[in-house]
């Protein structure tokens, strides 16, 4: 009976502890999975120094190519943080955010570097991964009916006053000349 | 007793203040153009209608209140003085149509900053701003670099009676040539063959780099604008980080020391006379300030070990130095890590930086290195005097274009600005503690608005109280004419009011 019920207690409590095991695997990689903000990681820069980082933005500017490599910079509207990566993991990126068009949303997987050594001291991250989780779009360039009115209204006002400068200027030289 | 203004001198005023904005509403043409040229359609129209504004309020001030009488000193100091705050106001409206500022206040803020060349941003998501609006940020820095009044004057002056006086107002008091219109013109025309060739250099660097032909060129004539008038500006909200580029960096930082050195000499070595380089008191304390002021910084960024070699501490600690010595407030960090990373004795060697600032007739803000040291041969003169016995007769001779003597009025004068400078560091750092923000960074804030520099701790936001917005404005406005005509335009509302 003792042994039975020590046995009973024994898997009891292994079952507790792999239960455990699993909630605080799951917890940690649920944790690991939240992207940090840009503001979050410059604020503190060196608590993430050197460490894999999950950062979400809109890929905006140019991709700038250097040689394997290229850099992107990436914003999520506080900040914009500079993105190094092997120019495989930029194949699929189409838009890149600008007046004209909104970047792909890009989920950025990769080692964040306070001051990179091998970037001259900038705050980087060494992309490993990258995910695209929204395509960019081209955006409209709409000319509200307003602008267009009051620039059509201000210019009759103009026409008339330089019309009125020009004949005040002739009048005066006929009158000099007379 | 104080004479009250007539009427003669608001019409004279108001008249040349019309000219100005005149001028203003055909420069507006400019970026309406590049809008056209990138088929950015709602941008022409703010700046079409931004120009119509300049046309119609000058046309009704030039015939309301038409005058060939010339114009007087105070005349001229008032002109300046209201001229910028006109060309602030006019010159917002496109930038506030662009719906990227949260208020006109923003929008004005960032004019004044542009033509003050300072270069403190209150933009929202200025990575999506268009072409032509972020050309105008960079061209009103050009234009506020050289001076609105020297370009009215290049460009639309005939007669260079009373222009002198406008030219003086604009915190520049030195002659080039011998007639100020030949003066304005020679600045124009240095600074259109610097604007050409440092937009073909950086946009060879840009297109190494990475960037596409017409960015690449777009982002070279925008960098340099604000690199060579000292403003720093950039068409991106990382400023000079987003293209994580150290060759990049280097021309940058060569443009803005050549923006830091005075016109007169800049028209020295383009006559042949390289000597001046060594000889000139500006230069030679301009060289020490760097070399000290950046020992004081690489001291402190090194003894906190806060980047991995001797070479990335340089590009970083030596490129914010040049940017906060020479105005232009181009930065490859963020606002924060001033604040969360560098200490405190780093911090004080970039004040005292922005606190100095360049030379005289330059684009640079800040007490200037010719006061500077104006005032320390003032200072060994009175040493030696106190030294020598009494009948001695000590003459105190320095190298600034031409062998010059100390006189007491120069002397007078640097101190005098300096002091004013120092008040105005002190008010808005005041200011700034009352809002919650720590003396340091209040202080570092305050420095660089004054001194026309840009770099930011962070406290330039939008989200900062309206209060501390208009306090910058004015100080970017006081600092970048130098306190006179702006003492000579509250002396003609004091008159106005108690004139009799």
């Amino acid at each position: 009976m003792q042994n039975e019920k020590c046995k009973i207690k024994a898997q009891s409590f292994k079952f507790l502890a792999l239960n455990f095991i699993f909630t605080l695997c799951v917890l940690r990689f649920a944790f690991a999975q939240e992207p940090i903000k840009s503001a979050d990681l410059i604020v503190n820069a060196k608590e993430y120094d050197g460490k894999n980082v999950i950062f979400e933005g809109e890929a905006i500017g140019t991709l700038m190519n250097r040689g394997d490599f290229c850099w992107l910079n990436v914003t999520e509207s506080d900040n914009a943080i500079g993105i190094w990566l092997p120019k495989k993991l930029a194949v699929g990126i189409k838009f890149i955010g600008g007046y004209k068009e909104r970047g792909d949303w890009l989920k950025i997987e990769g080692i964040f570097n306070r001051a990179c050594a091998e970037h001259g001291g900038d705050l980087d991250i060494h992309a490993k991964k990258i995910t695209i989780l929204t395509p960019g779009e081209k955006l409209v360039d709409p000319l509200p009916e307003k602008k267009k009115k009051l620039a059509l209204y201000l210019g009759g006002v103009v026409v008339c006053l330089s019309i009125f400068q020009l004949y005040r200027l002739t009048r005066k030289k006929q009158l000099k000349t007379a | 007793m104080i004479l009250r203004p007539q009427l003669q001198d608001i019409k004279i005023i108001f008249y040349y203040l019309g000219k100005i904005v005149i001028a203003l509403g055909f420069l507006l043409f400019i970026p309406a153009i590049i809008g056209f040229l990138y088929k950015e359609i709602s941008p022409i129209f703010d700046f079409l209608i931004a120009s119509e504004i300049c046309f119609i309020l000058g046309f009704f001030l030039t015939i309301s209140c038409r005058t060939d009488k010339d114009l007087s000193w105070m005349h001229g100091m008032i002109i300046v003085a209201l001229g910028w705050l006109i060309a602030m106001f006019l010159g917002a409206i496109p930038l506030y149509l662009s719906n990227h500022f949260t208020s006109y206040l923003d929008a004005c803020f960032e004019t004044m900053s542009g033509l003050a060349t300072t270069g403190l941003v209150l933009v929202q998501d200025l990575d999506h701003l268009s072409l032509a609006h972020n050309f105008w940020r960079h061209f009103i820095m050009f234009l506020g670099g050289q001076g609105i009044v020297v370009a009215a004057i290049a460009f639309f002056a005939k007669e260079a009676s009373g222009a002198f006086r406008m030219y003086v107002g604009e915190a520049r008091d030195e002659r080039i040539l011998p007639n100020v219109i030949h003066t304005a013109r020679f600045i124009w025309l240095v600074s259109f063959i610097y604007l050409v060739l440092g937009t073909i250099c950086l946009g060879i660097v840009s297109l190494k780099i990475g960037l596409p032909a017409n960015k690449a060129f777009f982002d070279g004539a925008c960098i340099f604008m604000a690199a060579f008038d000292t403003g720093g500006f950039a068409p991106y909200q990382q400023n000079i980080l987003y293209y994580h580029s150290f060759a990049f960096e280097l021309v940058t930082l060569g443009f803005m020391i050549l923006g830091a050195i005075n016109f007169n000499l800049h028209y020295a070595l383009w006559t042949g006379k390289r000597r001046e380089i060594f000889d000139n008191i500006e230069i030679q304390f301009l060289s020490f300030t760097i070399i000290s002021l950046f020992a004081l910084v690489a001291i402190d960024l090194t003894r906190f070990a806060l980047y991995p070699s001797i070479d990335s501490m340089f590009r970083k600690g030596f490129f914010s130095l040049i940017s906060a010595h020479t105005g232009s407030g181009h930065s490859t960090l963020y606002a924060v890590q001033f604040v969360k990373e560098w200490q405190p004795l780093a911090l004080i060697g970039l004040i005292l930086a922005m606190s100095i600032g360049g030379s005289v007739c330059s684009t640079t803000g800040g007490v200037k290195e010719l006061r500077l040291g104006i005032i320390w041969k003032g200072v060994t003169q009175e040493v030696r005097r106190m030294m020598l016995p009494q009948a001695s007769n000590i003459i105190t001779k320095f190298h600034h274009l031409k062998e010059m003597i100390l006189e007491d009025s120069m002397l007078k004068m640097a101190l005098l600005v300096s002091l004013f400078y120092v008040i105005t560091f002190w008010v808005g750092a005041i200011v700034g503690v009352f809002y919650g923000y720590p003396l340091l960074l209040s202080m570092f804030e305050s420095v660089s608005a004054t001194a026309n520099v840009g770099l930011s701790c962070g406290i330039t936001t939008a989200s900062m109280p309206a209060v501390l917005k208009i306090l910058y404005i004015l100080q970017m406005w006081a600092g970048r004419l130098e306190f006179i005509c702006i003492f000579v335009l509250i002396g003609f509302f004091i008159a106005l009011i108690k004139g009799k």
